[in-house]
């Protein structure tokens, strides 16, 4: 009798084993098939950037030639001459009036941010709420319905072909999804240091200086490299706002390029596409480092 | 102190106040004002009521032209983004090595789908001598004259679009990785194959972060100007010639921003309505989990 249970338990555990196995090996393909779906995907999502910056180091022989990334023989040609472009600028002065953009830009978003963001999370007001919804709201509004009266406000005010269009409206907060990012991280700040800086004496604006931004300093530098990003790819406000070449910034330069005859030569704006996307490209990898710090740090922090 | 404080709080959020009044708020209210005038920069203004909409919807054919083209190219690329970002975000969230490797890959589209650079690159790849047409004829395949038939010409810019998935699809992987994987075994123990547990349990689940995502792309798609701006300025046959396009010739090409305001508002209010509709109809579909009172 014994015997028989032994026996029994024998077979259930084999049976118990195989089914395993074949759970085992079942899952084994799911993940080959999902590796395989994400690297298909992944290439030929990536083959356009790797396209690019392959194209960029060809002549403009060897882009017609073939549908390969590699260039055969590296090139500078395009990056040489692509750099000079065909009006009396070179691509140096573009981007320089692109940084006179975002740097104005960037840091009074920063600050004017906070300041509001600290005022919304901190302190009840008259007319709050009505406010706050205001922000909400404007999360949601299309651009295209405030753009001709704005336009027309800035031609009043004489500061059409100037920067001032592109960058004032955010010095007064104007990016609400900043102002939300901002709330939403001063929310998880406890206010217990804040409140004993008050009692020994601090003003509010020293308590925001001295004990709120140094514990907010990752989020502002995440708005401002969303900024950064943002502007840099900013297209219709130029198009709209600048009208001399030499105020140009990349993204209207770059737009130039194609419809003057320097479109024939691919490889020179290929080259300058390249350059228009490093500075994005450098502050994301550099941010996603931060932002994996910031969240850790937060962590340790409780 | 209380009486201090509440007066307080008013000072930080000034800039705010101003900016929205100055920058939002007036020209908002204007910009519906101007769309009952004729007014054209620097010549006069006369308040012509109804005229603007009334030539819009009835004698307009560019307009009319605009606004199909429009519409399908919401139609088309919202839902088709909508369920790539999701099916791939489903195969992202399971035990993978190399998932960092594969969100990050996935995401640098999004974070550069905006750049006029890549509005160009699009142009010289979809180009009758393009990289993408090569490939085309090297696989045995015709090549196709991408921007020179309206069909495929809109299509290149949904690609263009559609391959900015990423941050829609950032959004629903954390949105899978907050499932209780218990609802998973449940599911398992009462026999429901994978599939069925998807649409049973998944889907269901998901549905806040589908109406986010749903909102906020199709805001975004309504005005997709870069695109057909750089890529196929509007042609051919006005096939790509989307209404932000239109109003942007109107208003600042041809100075008509009393007629540009108007159509402006005929595209906000079509967002609108399309964005209140999704609110109200979230009621039947949409699953907060935990919240009795929807």
């Amino acid at each position: 009798m014994s015997d028989s249970i032994i026996h029994s338990d024998d077979k259930a555990f084999e049976e118990a084993q195989k089914y395993l196995a074949v759970q085992k090996r079942r899952q084994n393909i799911t993940l080959a098939i999902r590796y395989t779906i994400l690297t298909v995907v992944g290439l030929i999502m990536l083959y356009p950037l790797f396209w690019l910056i392959g194209a960029s180091f060809m002549t403009n022989e060897e882009i017609f030639g073939s549908a390969g990334f590699m260039p055969a023989n590296p090139v500078m040609d395009g990056y040489i001459e692509g750099w000079q472009t065909s009006t009396p600028y070179t691509f140096g002065r573009f981007f320089w009036n692109t940084f006179l953009i975002i740097a104005p830009k960037t840091i009074c978003t920063v600050i004017s941010c906070t300041v509001v963001a600290y005022g919304f999370a901190r302190f009840d007001f008259p007319g709050k709420k009505i406010l706050f919804a205001a922000v909400i709201g404007t999360l949601l509004l299309p651009n295209v319905v405030t753009r001709i009266p704005q336009y027309m406000l800035f031609n009043e005010l004489g500061w059409l072909d100037s920067y001032l269009p592109l960058w004032v409206p955010s010095a007064f907060a104007g990016d609400a999804f900043f102002v939300f990012l901002l709330l939403q991280f001063l929310r998880s700040i406890p206010r217990d240091m804040e409140e004993a800086a008050r009692v020994d004496g601090a003003t509010s604006f020293q308590a925001l200086i001295y004990v709120v931004v140094p514990m907010l300093v990752p989020a502002m530098i995440s708005v401002g490299l969303f900024q950064f990003m943002w502007t840099m790819d900013d297209f219709l406000g130029p198009l709209i706002y600048i009208s001399s070449v030499e105020k140009f910034p990349v993204s209207l330069a770059l737009k130039l390029s194609i419809d003057t005859a320097e479109s024939f030569e691919w490889n020179r704006i290929l080259a300058m596409s390249v350059l228009t996307l490093l500075p994005s490209l450098l502050v994301f990898f550099m941010s996603q480092k931060y932002f994996v710090e910031g969240i850790s740090a937060g962590g340790v922090k409780g | 102190m209380s009486g201090d404080s509440r007066l307080l709080g008013f000072w930080y959020v000034l800039p705010y106040l101003i900016g929205l009044l100055v920058f939002t708020a007036i020209p908002f209210l204007g910009s519906l004002y101007l769309s009952f005038t004729d007014y054209r920069l620097m010549q006069g203004m006369d308040f012509v009521g109804l005229q603007n909409y009334t030539d819009i919807l009835t004698s307009d054919r560019t307009f009319t032209r605009s606004f199909k083209v429009t519409m399908l190219f919401v139609a088309l690329t919202v839902p088709l983004k909508l369920a790539f970002a999701l099916f791939i975000a489903s195969i992202l969230n399971a035990k993978l090595k190399g998932i960092g490797f594969f969100r990050t890959a996935y995401y640098v589209p999004s974070i550069l789908g905006g750049s006029i650079a890549v509005a160009v690159l699009w142009r010289y790849m979809f180009a009758d001598v393009g990289m993408v047409n090569m490939i085309l004829t090297g696989l045995g395949f015709k090549a196709i004259n991408w921007f020179g038939n309206p069909g495929t010409a809109l299509f290149t810019i949904t690609i263009l679009r559609l391959w900015q998935f990423g941050s829609a699809m950032v959004i629903f992987l954390a949105a899978l990785q907050s499932i209780d994987k218990s609802l998973y075994e449940a599911a398992a123990i009462d026999g429901a194959k994978p599939w069925r547990a998807f649409f049973a349990v998944t889907l269901p689940l998901l549905t806040p972060v589908i109406f986010f995502n749903l909102i906020m792309q199709m805001v975004q798609a309504f005005q997709e100007f870069n695109g057909p701006y750089v890529i196929t300025g509007g042609g051919p046959l006005k096939s790509t010639y989307l209404l932000p396009l239109y109003i942007y010739e109107m208003a600042f090409k041809k100075f008509d921003m009393g007629y540009a305001s108007a159509i402006a508002w005929v595209l906000f209010a079509v967002i609108m309505v399309l964005t209140l509709l999704a609110f109200w109809s979230s009621k039947y579909w949409v699953y907060y989990a935990g919240d009795k009172r929807s």
